[in-house]
C-alpha cells in the first residue's frame, strides 16, 4: 500500500518535471538579463570572461556574502572539532611513513599545483576560472600533501593569517571603492587598461585574488581540522 | 555520459562498502564536470571537479576512517 502509494506519487511528479521541463526549448534562455551580461558585461567591467563580469563586478556584494558564509561553516567546523580536543589524553600513534616514491612524488606536484590554483585566480577575469576555484585547486593541493607526506602540516597561524587579511583586502577595496568613486559600495575605482591583458578589469583581479587566497585558507583549515580530528 | 552517470549514481545508493559508494559519487562529480565541459561551461567545469570530486570524497573518506567502513 504505501509503496504503490509513494510509486504513483514519484510517477506523478516525474511527469510533472518532464512537462515542465520539455517545454523550455534546450540552450535558448527565456530571460533577457542573460544577453544584457552577454553584451554589455565587457564594456562594463573590462572582464573578458563574463562569469567573472558577473561574480565580481555586477553582483560583488553577493560575492562577499558567500565568502563569509563559507568562512563561519570554516570555523564553526574548527570550533565543534577542537573543543572536545583538548581534554583527551594525546595518544599519538606512530604513523607508518609513506614510500619514498609517494612522498617524492607529492613533494614534486605540490608547487605545480599551487602554481596552477594562482594561475587560475589570478587570470580569473581573463580565463575560465576564478577565486573559488583556484582557492579549491590550493586546497586540493594541500590535501595531496597531508595524505602523501604524513608528517607535513601547515602552520595555523599562517593560515588563519592569510585569511583574515585576504578577507581585509576584499572589504577595504569595496570601502575604497565607495569612498572614491562614491557610488555604491564595492565600485570600481582603478582604470580599466587594455582589454584581454593581465593589468586590466579595474578592481576585479584584486578582490579576486583576495577571495582565491580566502578560500584557499579556509579549506585548507577545513581539511586540516578533519585530518587532525582523524588521527 | 548521463548513462553512466545515473548508473554510477545508483551504485553509490545500493552499495554496502561505504569506500565504493563514495568513489561512486566521485565518479559522477567527475562525469557532470566533463559534461559541463561539453556544454561550455568551463568555468562550473572546475569548480565540480576540485571542490565535488576532489574535496568532498577527501571529507568523505576520513569520515568513513573515523566510523566505520561498512553499512548494517
Amino acid at each position: 500500500m504505501r509503496v504503490a502509494f509513494s510509486l504513483i506519487l514519484l510517477a506523478i511528479v516525474g511527469v510533472g518535471v518532464v512537462l515542465s521541463l520539455s517545454s523550455i526549448p534546450f540552450g535558448s534562455p527565456p530571460m533577457d538579463a542573460g544577453k544584457y551580461y552577454i553584451d554589455s558585461g565587457r564594456t562594463d567591467t573590462g572582464a573578458t570572461n563574463i562569469v567573472t563580469s558577473v561574480v565580481v563586478g555586477y553582483r560583488a556584494f553577493d560575492t562577499l556574502g558567500e565568502v563569509t558564509v563559507l568562512f563561519v561553516a570554516a570555523i564553526g567546523l574548527g570550533a565543534i572539532l577542537t573543543t572536545g580536543k583538548k581534554n583527551e589524553s594525546k595518544k599519538k600513534e606512530e604513523l607508518e611513513p609513506a614510500s619514498l616514491v609517494l612522498s617524492t612524488g607529492c613533494r614534486f606536484l605540490f608547487p605545480l599545483i599551487l602554481l596552477f590554483g594562482a594561475y587560475v585566480f589570478i587570470h580569473g577575469h581573463l580565463t575560465p576560472g576564478g577565486g573559488f576555484q583556484g582557492g579549491a585547486v590550493i586546497a586540493s593541493a594541500f590535501l595531496m600533501v597531508y595524505l602523501g607526506c604524513r608528517k607535513k602540516r601547515i602552520r595555523k597561524s599562517w593560515a588563519r593569517g592569510t585569511e583574515s587579511i585576504s578577507g581585509l583586502v576584499f572589504v577595504v577595496t569595496g570601502l575604497t571603492g565607495l569612498a572614491v568613486a562614491g557610488h555604491y559600495f564595492l565600485s570600481n575605482f582603478l582604470p580599466e587598461g587594455t582589454l584581454n591583458s593581465l593589468f586590466s578589469a579595474g578592481i576585479i583581479p584584486i578582490i579576486y585574488i583576495a577571495i582565491g587566497l580566502k578560500v584557499g585558507s579556509e579549506l585548507t583549515g577545513v581539511i586540516d581540522n578533519l585530518i587532525e580530528e582523524s588521527e | 555520459m548521463i548513462a553512466l552517470m545515473l548508473s554510477a549514481a545508483i551504485s553509490a545508493l545500493f552499495f554496502k562498502d561505504l569506500l565504493s559508494a563514495v568513489i561512486a559519487s566521485c565518479l559522477v562529480s567527475l562525469l557532470a564536470s566533463i559534461i559541463f565541459i561539453v556544454l561550455q561551461a568551463p568555468d562550473v567545469a572546475m569548480a565540480e571537479a576540485s571542490i565535488g570530486a576532489a574535496l568532498i570524497t577527501a571529507v568523505f573518506v576520513i569520515a568513513i576512517r573515523r566510523t566505520g567502513r561498512y553499512e548494517e
